[in-house]
């Protein structure tokens, strides 16, 4: 006599329950305005204090993940609830990381706009002004000349490195360029300047040197492993067919890299280093070090002290005299001034690298 | 048999055009590493002086160099270490956000403006900081010591300014984040889509096929890039310079008006002042924070390098 048994019946992970498609944003939205209400209710209950949006945003957005999961739980098993709950918890990192930005840009448009707006901020220095008014025409002109004169240092050394690194660096010098090249771009701005300043004082035995050119340097030790390593990624896109043909046609070597290989990847090199120019013209650690500051006009970068945009910045916030507002107000147009820099800078080069970059057919 | 070939291969003839080039770019490259060389060297012979310095060449009450320098070293690393707790579970975040859960075609976009992030000036954040962030946080503060002021590391009394050493790290933290985020992205993203499809064709869910096979695949990219982050806050100056109200001393407590200084700051504080054997005592210490730095990023970089190694990436 068989017997037959009978089995429990499985639970179907295919049919169980799911939530309703909108339940999300649903669940977003109400949990919002119930922590809205409460925030209301206690905003009325001790008068005098205005309504907390931010306070709402946060604790609703908690409310929403504590909410979503229980839910997802009960109606979608435990799995599905992880699934639901890390979704929320990363989205919501990615807007947290996009408030300080928003606010950022916010505050100094705000703040800047006033003085970036009065006519000599771009005509006149600082010399001899005490209260409100004055420029930061010292500080661009520095800000030009010392950040020009880095490119020009770092360019050529940069791009020749770059250049070694892809077509001629075999065996153990290119390996340690390359470690070192990294390793650079780690080093703190500051020391940077330090360097500089270590360097030019025992030069030129003068213990309190400052000057434009030393800036320069300071700034260059900063931004050629920046140039190198995006030029050299740049130069490795360029196809080792246009090479082989170049050669096979008995071209030399050195003129294949200036006439194909550099022509192929000059916009994706324009890239890089307008990228690497926006990267060290907001820098003032170094500058603060070894040029100095200054409330007069200064062209020479090879004698006295020279100011630029980024130590204006913290000049004016730095030293306030008895108009505080001024200065703070001054403070909050460089730093329009700066942030106007260099997004112009990455939008151009963006646009380069769009408009001119060789289609390489992938 | 065999006949001998003779091994005389064909030269092609050099060019003087040729040797000039070539040598330049080899002079260029090995000026890098002689300009890292000389920073060390040159800021070595300078901080010289510091080490021998008596007790009336510091400001404060440190007797000698090493007693100077240890508070301002803990402060750096205390300051970084907060920064990197803040910064890192958010970068992993939103790589993640960007690489596995935004729509394909917005996920680059989103990328430009996380970037966007580290375009800002430090000397930007800093009057952002002192601004905005920390009379925002002020009142928080208040209530966090209020309420959890029995955990030490609330102990009050809290700062009225709100420019405490966790406004630092909050501000330190949004400075570092692009950095992390970039190369977690780029990591997620080499993720061989195998691994991704075979554990989704199982039946996991999206969040189980990240911890299956996204994050064990990235995980040596996601420490590497916690390094170089932590690099660039151990070394970020004006920020710090400008938010903190700062104490040369060794404190845990985050929210009181007494915080410890960073050496990048208290540098960049009194170096325009400093005369004699100060600016010595400077350099030494931006010696230190030179070395701590060039560690973690050699250290870094040796990790990126040897999982390129192996993973097959570029």
């Amino acid at each position: 006599m068989s017997t037959t048994t009978v089995a429990a019946p499985l639970p179907n992970s295919l049919t169980a329950g799911k939530l309703p498609k909108h339940s999300s944003p649903v669940v977003l939205l109400a949990s919002w305005l119930v922590t809205a209400a409460v925030f209301l209710i206690v905003q009325l209950s001790s008068a005098g204090t205005s309504f907390n949006v931010a306070g709402t945003l946060f604790f609703g957005t908690v409310l929403y993940c504590v909410a979503i999961y229980l839910l997802s739980y009960f109606v979608e098993g435990v799995r599905k609830a992880k699934d639901r709950l890390v979704t929320a918890l990363v989205t919501a990192a990615f807007v947290i990381a996009l408030l300080p930005l928003i606010s950022l840009v916010a505050t100094t448009v705000i703040n800047g706009l006033p003085a970036f707006l009065t006519p000599t901020f771009f005509t006149s220095s600082q010399r001899n002004v005490v209260g409100a008014g004055g420029g930061a025409l010292h500080a661009v002109i520095g800000t030009l000349f010392i950040t020009g004169l880095a490119t020009l240092i770092s360019v050529p050394i940069g791009l020749l490195s770059a250049i070694y690194l892809t077509e001629y660096g075999r065996g153990r010098l290119a390996r340690a360029i390359t470690f070192f090249v990294d390793v650079m771009t780690g080093i703190p701005s500051i020391v940077a300047g330090l360097f500089a300043f270590a360097l030019f004082s025992l030069l030129f035995n003068d213990p309190g040197i400052r000057f434009g050119f030393g800036g320069a340097i300071s700034l260059s030790v900063l931004m050629i492993p920046v140039v190198v390593r995006s030029s050299e990624e740049m130069l490795k896109l360029v196809p080792n067919e246009l090479r082989e043909a170049a050669y096979a046609l008995g071209v030399p070597k050195w003129l294949t890299i200036l006439k194909v290989v550099l022509p192929t990847s000059l916009a994706g090199i324009v890239t890089g280093i307008m990228i690497s120019i926006s990267r060290v013209i907001g820098e003032t650690a170094p500058l603060l070090i070894i040029s100095g500051f200054t409330a007069s006009m200064n062209y020479n970068l090879f004698s006295e002290r020279m100011m630029t945009l980024p130590v204006f910045v913290y000049t004016q916030y730095a030293n306030q005299g008895t108009d505080t507002q001024a200065y703070l107000d001054r403070a909050w147009a460089g730093a329009l001034t700066l942030i106007l820099i260099v997004m112009l800078l990455n939008a151009l080069a963006r646009l380069i690298a769009k408009l001119f970059s060789p289609k390489l057919g992938r | 048999m065999t006949t001998i070939v003779a091994r005389d291969s064909i030269r092609a003839p050099q060019r003087a055009g040729d040797r000039i080039f070539s040598t330049a770019t080899v002079v260029a490259g090995s000026l890098i590493l002689a300009v890292l060389a000389a920073v060390a060297a040159f800021l070595l012979m300078q901080s010289l002086p510091a080490f021998v310095a008596t007790p009336a060449d510091f400001n404060g009450d440190a007797t000698n160099f090493w007693a100077y320098v240890w508070p301002l070293a803990f402060g750096t690393l205390w300051s970084a270490l907060l920064a990197l707790l803040i910064a890192i579970p958010l970068a992993i975040g939103i790589a993640l956000f960007i690489s596995h859960y935004a729509p394909r075609r917005l996920s680059q976009g989103l990328g430009y403006i996380i970037d966007l992030l580290a375009a800002v000036p430090s000397v930007v954040f800093g009057l952002w900081g002192i601004g905005v962030l920390a009379p925002l946080l002020q009142p928080f503060y208040t209530s966090l010591v209020e309420w959890f002021g029995w955990i030490p590391l609330f102990a009050g009394p809290v700062s009225g300014t709100g420019r405490t050493i966790l406004t630092v790290s909050i501000v330190l933290a949004v400075m570092v984040l692009p950095i992390i985020t970039a190369i977690c992205r780029e990591i997620f993203l080499q993720t061989p889509v195998l691994y991704e499809e075979a554990s989704l064709a199982l039946g996991a869910t999206r969040w189980e096929m990240i911890a299956m096979a996204v994050l064990p695949f990235g995980r040596s990219g996601i420490i590497s890039a916690s390094m170089l982050g932590l690099g660039r806050a151990l070394g970020e100056t004006m920020a710090v310079a400008m938010v903190l109200s700062p104490s040369p001393q060794v404190i845990f407590q985050l929210l009181t008006s007494q915080n410890p200084t960073t050496i990048a700051a208290n540098i960049a504080l009194n170096f325009p002042e400093a005369h004699g054997t100060g600016v010595n005592i400077l350099l030494a210490t931006g010696l230190v924070l030179f070395v701590i730095t060039l560690a973690v990023n050699m250290v870094a970089r040796v990790i990126i390098n040897r999982r390129k190694a192996f993973s097959g990436a570029n």
